[in-house]
């Protein structure tokens, strides 16, 4: 069941991604990108990685939607036709492709109990969160206590992208005054 | 959008259950999936439709843009000012234990204290940027 649902998730992802492509309406691409976050959140569903679900899908699907829409409110939704040879891209991409399949290959079994990454860190993660701390999210106590720097280094890179954003486009104030002065 | 009788108030009925939805998200995120990134979103979807919906210069009576950015910044200032904290009492930076007289429960402190930081911080940020963009569809 499991890997029929993974098939069906992936294959609808990819149709998806050549739909984006294909179409030429923006906003289209917009609401295809909408739907393929939703396609990623119910792939991490059936992962049980319902975090991340959770996650792609009020940042995926939600917010970065609205922000798509209102950027295309500022540029116009026709996107404009292309005037170069799409060989080479075409070349790129399946050496990449190509390269990443490559490297999949010497990568442990997904689920196997035995595999590194469960071995590291993980088995003193899950009993000190049941002993020392004692909530039922292993991913919380992860997340904010056992690694507290790594969640501060995001939360730290989340406010700096709103950095970025204000000195690029946000500053209202000063884009008043130089209308003034013109 | 401010004359679509509808959407406004499918709008109005709507932000309250999405904001108390952030607010279980962020509370309950110790038992249930979710934490302070997607309280934070969620707060911030239900803030940015009341924005679409009854105007940007409305949104902003109710939530100035100092505010937001104010916001943006203190979840980071909360974040880091657990970590001094506990620094403060005599254990490492972030490590909870000495937040109170039991450990355990200095950990739930810690990560309640914590996950509010990264909640104000991307509620913030969600906002600002949202703000950055809708002003300047106006600004034409």
């Amino acid at each position: 069941m499991e890997g029929f649902l993974d098939v069906a998730l992936l294959a609808m992802l990819v149709i998806t991604a050549l739909g984006i492509l294909r179409v030429r309406n923006l906003f289209g691409v917009v609401m295809l990108g909408g739907i393929y976050s939703f396609l990623s959140a119910s792939l991490f569903m059936v992962m049980d990685a319902v975090d991340v679900a959770f996650t792609e899908t009020a940042v995926g699907a939600g917010i970065s939607t609205v922000l798509a829409l209102a950027t295309l409110a500022l540029v116009g939704s026709e996107q404009s036709p292309k005037r170069h040879s799409s060989i080479l891209p075409l070349i790129v991409v399946f050496i990449t492709g190509a390269a990443l399949i490559y490297g999949t290959l010497d990568m442990p079994r997904y689920g196997e109990a035995d595999n590194p990454i469960h071995l590291h860190v993980a088995p003193e993660y899950i009993e000190g969160t049941r002993e020392d701390i004692q909530i039922p999210n292993v991913v919380s106590a992860v997340l904010a206590s056992y690694r507290g720097y790594d969640t501060m280094g995001e939360t730290t890179v989340v406010f700096t992208a709103a950095v970025g954003v204000m000195i690029l486009i946000g500053d209202l104030r000063r884009r008043k005054r130089k209308e003034e002065a013109e | 959008m401010r004359n679509e009788v509808i959407l406004r108030v499918a709008a109005k009925v709507l932000i309250p259950f999405i904001l108390i939805f952030g607010l279980y998200v962020q509370f309950h995120g110790e038992v249930s999936p979710g934490g302070g990134f997607q309280a934070g979103v969620i707060c911030a979807a239900a803030f940015i439709l009341y924005g679409l919906v009854f105007g940007l210069e409305t949104a902003q009576k109710v939530l100035p843009l100092g505010v937001a950015r104010a916001l943006a910044a203190l979840g980071v200032l909360i974040y880091s000012g657990t970590g001094v904290v506990s620094l403060f009492l005599g254990a490492k930076f972030l490590d909870y234990d000495v937040l109170a007289h039991d450990p355990m429960h200095g950990q739930h402190y810690g990560i309640m204290s914590v996950e509010m930081g990264v909640l104000v911080t991307v509620f913030g940020v969600m906002v600002v940027i949202f703000y950055a963009f809708a002003g300047r569809e106006t600004s034409r």
